[in-house]
């Protein structure tokens, strides 16, 4: 291992920084045309007149599609349902004269420039018969019910069956924590735009350059809903502007500039606003309520941890909030309960660990309340509460959980044993300082991927896969891999992706990436290597005469004996044996089920937190805070730290400034733009310590990876406002914690 | 947006000229405010006027021994600048507590001072807003149903003093947005204004307005007005000053509530105050009655509370708004001790 593990620079950074990379609203296509779109001003109801004459009587304007005039398209659901489709009934894009909710595509006016379609677009004039809507879910807490799973059920288990008799043992128990936590939406709000280049080509080919975490699902998509043969179409995304999650499902940008390019005849472009990134997917609203009953040695003896969150009308959007209880903490009896409750919204999203920072944040500041109920250490609570079994799955052991490493070392990074329980005991100046601390979880998932690796004719590594990096250091990592698994130097491998004219990758998502594309990564170069050896031994006075694969390795751009360094081939000699041609291998990487159905597979975390607090003011800093990683083999620290880091800042953004609101009279967001829509300025973020530590494991995947998209932000939101109770003595359970309610 | 034709004058009298011309002109000069109110259609301009090669952009000395700040230097610049620094640090404080780097860059001292208020409902134009609807002359905007859409929705960035009219109903709750203005409210800065009727001055505290029954107006300028500069008198209260802004985030964010203070003392006693608050009323909020309640008195917290309860007299809250009646008080007790203590000051909140 040469690189692995080595914090290489981003292969793709320069390119980023001198503007080369070019995202989907980048490619400009000769003959474009431009969409803009016209949104619902209401939330549910009708359109009852759509008068598109004032706008088409611009000059310039090509066309303006509604669902009065819009093409044919798909007539089932099941052609309208992307890979990471919930249950239901998808939305579908100018498809009658019904409102499902705020801000829904009612029209797309396409013209010659931008500048003239966006003008146009204010000049259709829509006329609604509005019905009462509801979009609050706390109005509803008495009306949720069970969602339907679905086949997404594989990724986001619905939760297990009750143990024990939870409620029983807590009236039993002697000391006993009750509280209700309340979240409200969110928008993942990637700096880039939603948008899509759609290239009309000859006989109608199109090239579609969109932005997405996985550019097999746009292409599925598009040619099921538009009945399109799968080599009629391919979709381009090799960068992305950030994404959290928001990519995950095609956008009806896309739908929309594929119809008007089919439709005209022409390349189209389809962008959307900043304020129309409120028009689709979000973290939905979720209010939980967290029973917990314990022994005075610490010992828990009762959970119960129930979610109600809020879906859409047409869909039974879930993501996994209570379970990750269960497999952090072993109690006896244990009832996990999640329930939805459909509303007049857009169906929510997955948004950067979805349901595990909600769900860690309700728990996790339980379990702080409840320590302290006992005269105990939060840390020592945890440590007596510890468990290597996950009871939510069969009791199987963990592939590896290093959680108590975690514990100890981000401890001692902190210097936590030097902290005096009592709250309000700390003071800077006229602040109050207060330190908290919480357990993260994720899933360590991996999932088929399929990637291909060619040494071309000059002696140089080309590796593709059809995944994406949406800023995560994907380019990077699959270099990496590539590079030591052939042994060559990282300057002679070149590692592309997101275009489906590659291999196969899944959605980029879960956290899975590293494990799934590096596993298919790794067994392509593998395949190669095999090939190129064999190529090596029937070169003409080959040293590798009888010697096995297992006998030699690949270094410094040869293969060479062992046992015998001197006895060596380059593989620019292999190549340069074949007739002038490349040599390429292609291999798929399926999860080993075998390993994985015998274990839970997890990483985890430990984030200590300091905060100072103005209490006359109500204004809370995070001033200092540490996170402990265990997430098996760390490919690239640099590209990891860099994971973890954005992921604490997410954690500071979600646990104290970042909501989108609605005016529920109206079913409208009312923040819906940077300047009002709150994440951290660089003023907010003081000191973030990572602390990676050493975890082998040789269950998750041949790599020994669990990635670190999540697993920075799930401990965070309630280790703040743990440290905000030790800073004011005041606990504050409905996130985000703005000044009014602590002042 | 809405298609606009565009003139760039160099001469002040051909800038106003322009204005008077056809309807709907706007005069833009960073257009930090303006743009983006065009791009969601709440200004509609037929015209934009570019007056950045108006011979309005530098800071000079006054024989008084004040500081007139041309309305097209920067605010940046304007921060940043000697004098301003030396003179008048509330002013350069408040002025670097305000939006980015790259925004004070733009923005021009005229152009902060008409900056139009954050309120949600004002820039969606699927909201009711009294602001955008009752019709102005130089501006027609917005669709849907007219009323205040803030008052019994979200308004937690909302006005606590001065919304009601004169017959106790309240047609908006916005607040005037911008930082500087309190600066220059508490600093008792004149504003120089030009039009087709010639030059005049108007004092600071005079140039916005409550919304009363008209909250289409945010200020009192006529249409046709342009202003030239901003004149600060001698007294800058370079010693003993602060201003303290409260808000949602550290930076990049409007303010809940901000305070500017001012004093002169005499060992430990007040001998002259002002103060004046921001993110509290459709114009920064000042009360010389309570300014009084301050002079020649010993500079100590039992003091300022009685101040602090004397600009908050008659604040009302509307829901999601309502802490910000306490957060004032706190703040201006702090702010005061603040601008007495240096020491604490540099603490800051």
């Amino acid at each position: 291992m040469k690189y692995i593990g080595e914090p290489i620079t981003r292969v793709d950074g320069h390119e980023k920084v001198t503007g080369q990379a070019k995202y989907a609203a980048e490619f400009n296509v000769p003959d474009l045309a431009y969409g803009v779109v016209v949104s619902s001003t209401i939330t549910k109801g009708r359109i009852i007149r759509l008068d598109t004459s004032r706008a088409l009587a611009v000059n310039g304007v090509i066309a303006v599609f509604t669902h009065e005039n819009r093409p044919k398209t798909a007539w089932f659901d099941v052609s309208y349902k992307d890979q990471d489709a919930p249950p239901g009934s998808p939305f579908r894009p100018l498809y009658d004269n019904e409102i499902k909710y705020n801000g829904q595509p009612v029209a797309l006016v396409v013209a010659e420039t931008f500048e003239l379609a966006r003008y146009a677009a204010m000049l259709v004039d829509v006329a609604y018969e509005a019905t009462p809507c509801d979009t609050d879910l706390l109005k509803h807490l008495d009306a949720v019910r069970d969602p339907n799973p679905g086949v997404m059920n594989i990724f986001k288990p619905l939760p297990p069956k009750p143990r024990g008799d939870a409620d029983q043992a807590f009236a039993e128990a002697p000391v006993q924590q009750s509280a209700q936590y309340i979240h409200g939406m969110q928008h993942h709000n990637p700096m880039e735009m939603f948008a899509s280049t759609v290239e009309y080509g000859k006989n109608g080919f199109l090239t579609i350059y969109d932005k997405t975490q996985g550019v097999t699902n746009s292409l599925l998509y598009v040619t099921q809903a538009f009945n399109i043969p799968f080599n009629q179409v391919r979709v381009v995304s090799p960068y992305v502007g950030g994404a959290f999650g928001s990519g995950l499902r095609p956008q009806y940008q896309l739908f929309l500039a594929v119809m008007a390019a089919r439709d005209l005849k022409r390349s189209v472009r389809v962008s959307l606003t900043r304020q129309q990134m409120w028009s689709f997917g979000h973290r939905p609203a979720t209010v939980q309520n967290v029973r917990l009953g314990a022994r005075p040695d610490g010992t828990l003896t009762s959970i119960t941890h129930e979610a109600m969150a809020a879906t859409s009308q047409f869909e039974d959007y879930m993501e996994t909030v209570v379970n990750w209880t269960g497999k952090l903490y072993p109690s006896e009896n244990a009832t996990l309960r999640y329930k939805i409750k459909s509303l007049d919204l857009y169906t929510p999203l997955d948004m950067r660990a979805p349901g595990g920072v909600t769900g860690l944040h309700a728990i996790e500041s339980a379990v702080d309340e409840l320590a302290y109920k006992l005269g105990m250490d939060p840390l020592d609570f945890r440590l007596k509460n510890y468990t290597e079994r996950d009871w939510t799955e069969k009791d199987k052991p963990f592939s590896s959980k290093e959680l108590r490493e975690c514990f100890r070392q981000g401890a001692e990074r902190f210097g936590w044993a030097t902290r005096n329980p009592e709250p309000r005991s700390m003071q800077r100046g006229h602040n109050l300082i207060g330190w908290g601390m919480a357990t993260g979880i994720w899933d360590a998932a991996q999932v088929p991927a399929r990637a291909e690796a060619t040494l071309t004719v000059n002696g140089k590594l080309r590796v593709r896969s059809a995944t994406a990096d949406i800023g995560t250091g994907t380019y990077t990592i699959m270099t990496q891999i590539a590079a030591d698994t052939l042994g060559m130097p990282i300057d002679d491998v070149v590692f592309r992706l997101g275009d489906t004219t590659m291999p196969p990758a899944p959605i980029q998502g879960g956290s899975w990436t590293a494990s799934t594309v590096g596993s298919a990564v790794k067994s392509a170069c593998d395949a190669l290597a095999k090939t190129l050896f064999r190529m090596a031994k029937r070169l003409p006075k080959s040293p590798f005469v009888g010697v096995g694969f297992d006998d030699v390795q690949f270094i410094d751009g040869a293969i060479q004996l062992r046992q015998n360094p001197s006895k060596r081939v380059s593989l620019l000699e292999v190549v340069s044996r074949n007739r002038g041609r490349a040599v390429t291998e292609t291999a798929t990487s399926i999860p080993n089920l075998i390993k994985h159905n015998s274990h839970s597979r997890n990483a985890h975390a430990a984030a200590f937190v300091e905060v100072q607090v103005d209490e006359e003011f109500g204004t809370v800093h995070v001033t200092r805070a540490v996170t402990a990683v265990a997430a098996g083999r760390i490919l690239n620290p640099r590209t990891a730290r860099s994971q973890i880091i954005g992921g604490m800042v997410w954690g500071i953004s979600h646990a104290l400034q970042e909501e989108s609101v609605m005016d529920h009279r109206y079913g409208r967001f009312m923040n819906h733009d940077l300047a009002e829509y709150h994440i951290p300025v660089c003023a907010d973020i003081h000191d973030l310590d990572v602390v990676f530590v050493e975890e082998n494991d040789t269950i998750v995947n041949p790599l020994g990876v669990k990635g670190v998209g999540e697993i920075g932000l799930v401990a965070m939101p309630a280790a703040i406002a743990n440290a905000i109770f030790h800073a004011t003595g005041k606990r504050i359970y409905d996130l985000p914690i703005q000044l009014d309610k602590v002042m | 947006m809405h298609p606009f034709s565009y003139a760039r004058p160099t001469e002040v009298t051909e800038a106003v000229h322009e204005l008077a011309g056809p309807a709907r002109a706007k005069f833009i000069a960073g257009g930090t405010n303006l743009l983006d109110l065009m791009k969601v259609n709440v200004e509609q301009p037929n015209r934009l006027i570019d007056i950045n090669r108006l011979p309005l952009n530098t800071i000079d000395e006054l024989d008084n021994g004040g500081l007139r700040l041309g309305a097209l230097v920067t605010n940046a610049d304007t921060a940043y600048h000697p004098l301003v620094e030396q003179r008048y640090p509330l002013l350069s404080q408040a002025i670097l507590s305000a939006a980015s780097a790259q925004l004070r860059n733009m923005a021009t001292n005229g152009g902060n001072l008409f900056q139009r208020t954050r309120c949600y409902y004002f820039y969606d134009t699927a909201m009711p807003c009294n602001k955008r609807q009752m019709h102005h002359s130089d501006q027609i905007t917005g669709t849907g149903p007219a009323g205040c859409g803030a008052l019994g929705g979200y308004n937690r960035i909302h006005a606590i003093l001065g919304t009601e009219a004169s017959d106790g109903t309240v047609h908006c709750i916005a607040t005037h947005p911008s930082d500087m203005a309190v600066a220059l409210t508490a600093l008792d800065a004149t504003i120089h204004v030009t039009g087709p009727n010639g030059d005049r001055t108007v004092p600071i505290g005079n140039l916005h307005r409550l919304p009363g029954s008209e909250p289409q107006f945010d200020h009192t300028l006529r249409p046709d007005e342009l202003v030239t500069a901003i004149e600060l008198p001698p007294q800058g209260f370079p010693d003993h000053y602060t201003y303290l802004k409260l808000r949602d985030r550290s930076s990049y964010a409007f303010a809940l509530v901000s305070v500017a203070v001012g004093l002169e003392m005499d060992g430990d006693v007040v001998t002259n105050a002002r103060l004046a608050l921001g993110g509290v009323a459709h114009k920064p909020w000042r009360k010389p009655e309570a300014e009084q309640l301050l002079i020649g008195r010993t500079a100590t917290r039992e003091h300022f509370q009685p101040v602090a309860e004397a600009l908050l007299e008659g604040a009302v809250g509307y829901g999601h708004n309502t802490f910000k009646i306490d957060l004032a008080k706190r703040a201006i007790v702090r702010a005061l001790g603040m601008a007495i203590n240096k020491e604490k000051r540099e603490e800051g909140e």
